[in-house]
C-alpha cells in the first residue's frame, strides 16, 4: 500500500501572529515556522502503517515557498520515503488550487490512501482533503480518530459534533486527521541525518498545469478587538455574589 | 439572488446551527431555500418550513441521505446548484465535511466559517486561531460558504410558512457506508447552544474528578459541560466536549473555565462568550487576561464550595 501525505509549512502553533501595519497580511518575517500539527499526525499515521507492514511507501508533498523543503525534511525524518516539493512563488495557493495540484500528483502516484490534516492552523480552512476527494471522485473520511485499512476498503472513525461515527470507505480513499488519531513522534538525530539523503523532487504548479491565481481578494486583515482583563475576586463568596448579580444563580 | 441552505439535522430535529445559516442567508438577500436531505426526516422538513425567512424547502428523503454521507449528498446538491447563486452550510462537522466537496465539484473557492457579511459584498472570517480576522471578496460567480454558529442570531423557529417540495437524487454512490455511531445522550444542554458552560482542563486529572467536581456545578447552573484539548486527549471526557480552534466554537452568556490555562487554541473557541469566569491556582495563567472575573484558587477546594453556596 502506498500513502501520500500532503504537509504544509505554517506558523508554529505556539506563536501569536501579528498583522502588518498596513493591514495587508500577517507578518511572517522572522517568525518560527513548523509543519502543520495535523499533518504531523498524518505523517505519524502513515509511518505507523508502514511499521505494521501495511504500507510500503510514503510520499510526502508540500506546496509553498522553497523553504517548505524543511517541512518535507521533517516528514522524511519521521519516516516518509521521499518528497515532492511544489514551489509556488508569491502567495500561498488557495485550498482549491492546492487540491488541484494534489489531484494531479495523486493521479501520477496512484496512492491507496492520501492522509491530510483536517485543517491548516494558519488559514483554518478545513477544505483541501474534501476538495481533493471531490476532484478524484474518491470517498472521504474526515476528522479521523481511528484508521483501519482492510482489503479494498478502509474503516475510519470520525470525530463529529455529537461524538464518534464510523464509516467504511472503498479504497483508494482520502482521510483527514483529527487530534486523537495518534501522538506524533519526534524525529531522532540519526533519522534526521538519514533524511538528508532521501530524495526530494522539485516541481512547479505549471508542471501540473494548474493555474494558482487566487479567487479570493483579501481586502484586509485585522486583529480582533481585545478583551479587557476584568477583576480578580477575593474569594468564592464574592464570585457567588457576582453570579447572582448576573442573574445566573438565584 | 437565490440561496440554498443545507440543513444539518439528525432526521428528527434541525441542528440550531442551521438557523444561524438561515439568518446569514437572509442577510445576503433574495430567496432562501433550505435543503433537508435525510431518511425518515419529514419532521425536520416540517420544522424547517416554519422557520422565519425561509421561502421553500427541498426535501430529499432516501436511505442514501440518512447519515449525511458526503459522497451521496454532493451529487444531489451539485445538481441543484444550477438554480442558486450561493450555498450556505452551518460550520458543523456535517457542513465542514460536505461543503468543500461541493465547492470543488463546482470549481469554487469556498469561504470557510464566515462571521460577518459586509455591505460591499465582502465576508469576514477568523484565521490563525481567531487571532486574525480576514476580510475577503470572491471573484467566483457562485459562492459556497460555511457559517460560524456563534456569528449570527438564530432565525425564529416559528412564523415561516414555506412550501415543501419532495426531490430525489442519484442515491447511493457505493463509495462509502455508515457502520456505527457513538453519540452521547445527555440531559444537559448542548454545548454550542447552551447559555452557560462549565469547562474543565488538565487540572481535573481524571474523568472521575470531572464527575465529582465539574458536573455538580454544571447541574446546579443548568449548564453544558466543556473541556480543553488536554482533558479530552487524556480521556477524562469524550471528544465532543472540546472547545477551541479545532473543537467547538461557543459563545454562551457565561463561560466558566476551571483548571484551564488559556492557550490561544482554547481561547479561539470561547473568547466571544459574554462573561468569562476563570478559576485557576496560577495567578499568571493567560486565561485571566480574558476573564471578567478571576478566582485564584485551588479548584479542588473552590469549586465544591462554589457549588455548595449557589
Ligand atoms: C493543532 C492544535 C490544535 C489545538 N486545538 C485546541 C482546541 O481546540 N482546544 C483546546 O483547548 N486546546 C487546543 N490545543 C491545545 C492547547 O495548545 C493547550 O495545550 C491546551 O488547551 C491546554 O489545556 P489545559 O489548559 O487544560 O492544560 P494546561 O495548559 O496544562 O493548563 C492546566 C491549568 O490548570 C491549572 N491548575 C493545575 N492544578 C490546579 C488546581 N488544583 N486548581 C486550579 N488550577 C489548577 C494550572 O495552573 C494550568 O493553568 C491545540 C493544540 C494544537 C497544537
Ligand atoms: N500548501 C500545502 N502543501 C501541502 N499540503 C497542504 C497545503 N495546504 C493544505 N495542505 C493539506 O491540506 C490540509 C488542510 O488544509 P486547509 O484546507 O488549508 O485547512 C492540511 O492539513 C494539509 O495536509
Amino acid at each position: 500500500m502506498k500513502i501520500l501525505v500532503p504537509v504544509k509549512r505554517v506558523i508554529d502553533y505556539n506563536v501569536k501572529p501579528r498583522v502588518k501595519a498596513d493591514g495587508s497580511a500577517v507578518d511572517l518575517a522572522n517568525v518560527k515556522m513548523s509543519m502543520n500539527p495535523f499533518d504531523e499526525i498524518a505523517v505519524e499515521e502513515a509511518v505507523k502503517l508502514k511499521e505494521a507492514g501495511t504500507a510500503t511507501e510514503i510520499v510526502a508533498v508540500s506546496i509553498g515557498e522553497q523553504k517548505a523543503t524543511e517541512t518535507l525534511r521533517t516528514a522524511l525524518a519521521m519516516g516518509a520515503d521521499r518528497g515532492i516539493l511544489v514551489v509556488a512563488d508569491g502567495d500561498m495557493p488557495e485550498p482549491l488550487a492546492v487540491a488541484k495540484i494534489l489531484a494531479k500528483i495523486a493521479q501520477e502516484e496512484s496512492p491507496d490512501l492520501v492522509l491530510l490534516g483536517k485543517q491548516a492552523i494558519d488559514d483554518d480552512s478545513n477544505q483541501v482533503g474534501q476538495m481533493l476527494a471531490a476532484l478524484l471522485d474518491l470517498p472521504q473520511g474526515t476528522f479521523a480518530s481511528k484508521v483501519e485499512p482492510g482489503d479494498g476498503h478502509v474503516t475510519v472513525t470520525r470525530e463529529v459534533d455529537g461524538g464518534l461515527e464510523t464509516l467504511k470507505l472503498t479504497t483508494p480513499a482520502i482521510i483527514t486527521t483529527d487530534l486523537r488519531l495518534n501522538e506524533p513522534r519526534y524525529a531522532s538525530l540519526p533519522n534526521i541525518m538519514k533524511a538528508k539523503k532521501k530524495p526530494i523532487d522539485e516541481k512547479t504548479p505549471a508542471d501540473y498545469g494548474v493555474d494558482t491565481s487566487p479567487r479570493l481578494t483579501v481586502v484586509k486583515v485585522a486583529e480582533p478587538a481585545k478583551r479587557e482583563a476584568g477583576e480578580i475576586v477575593a474569594d468564592v463568596e464574592t464570585l457567588v455574589a457576582k453570579l447572582k448579580e448576573m442573574g445566573v444563580a438565584a | 439572488m437565490s440561496i440554498l441552505v443545507l440543513a444539518d439535522h439528525d432526521n428528527e430535529a434541525l441542528a440550531p446551527a442551521t438557523l444561524v445559516a438561515v439568518t446569514a442567508a437572509t442577510k445576503l438577500g433574495g430567496d432562501v431555500h433550505v435543503l433537508v436531505a435525510g431518511e425518515g426526516s419529514q419532521a425536520v422538513a416540517d420544522a424547517a418550513a416554519k422557520v422565519a425567512g425561509v421561502d421553500k424547502i427541498l426535501h430529499a428523503d432516501d436511505a442514501a441521505y440518512g447519515n449525511a454521507l458526503a459522497e451521496n449528498l454532493t451529487p444531489l446538491i451539485v445538481g441543484l446548484m444550477d438554480g442558486y447563486d450561493a450555498l450556505l452550510a452551518p460550520a458543523t462537522t456535517t457542513g465542514k465535511n460536505v461543503a468543500p466537496r461541493i465547492a470543488a465539484k463546482l470549481d469554487i473557492q469556498m469561504i470557510s466559517e464566515i462571521i460577518a457579511i459586509n455591505d460591499d459584498g465582502s465576508f469576514e472570517r477568523p484565521t490563525y486561531a481567531g487571532n486574525v480576522i480576514a476580510t475577503v471578496k470572491t471573484s467566483d460567480a457562485k459562492k459556497v460558504i460555511t457559517v460560524r454558529g456563534t456569528a449570527f442570531d438564530k432565525a425564529a423557529t416559528e412564523g415561516g410558512s414555506a412550501s415543501v417540495e419532495a426531490i430525489s437524487g442519484a442515491g447511493d454512490s457505493g463509495k462509502s457506508s455508515f457502520v456505527s455511531a457513538e453519540i452521547a445522550e445527555s440531559e444537559r444542554p448542548e454545548l454550542t447552544s447552551a447559555g452557560i458552560i462549565v469547562s474543565g482542563g488538565r487540572a481535573l486529572q481524571s474523568g472521575e474528578n470531572f464527575e465529582k467536581i465539574i458536573e455538580p456545578l454544571a447541574d446546579k447552573l443548568g449548564a453544558a459541560v466543556g473541556a480543553s484539548r488536554a482533558a479530552v486527549d487524556a480521556g477524562y471526557v469524550p471528544n465532543d466536549y472540546q472547545v477551541g480552534q479545532t473543537g467547538k466554537i461557543v459563545a454562551p452568556e457565561v463561560y466558566i473555565a476551571i483548571g484551564i490555562s488559556g492557550a490561544i487554541q482554547h481561547l479561539a473557541g470561547m473568547k466571544d462568550s459574554k462573561t468569562i469566569i476563570a478559576i485557576n491556582k496560577d495567578a499568571d495563567a493567560p486565561i485571566f487576561q480574558v476573564a471578567d472575573y478571576g478566582l485564584v484558587a485551588d479548584l479542588y477546594q473552590a469549586v465544591p464550595e462554589l457549588t455548595e453556596k449557589l
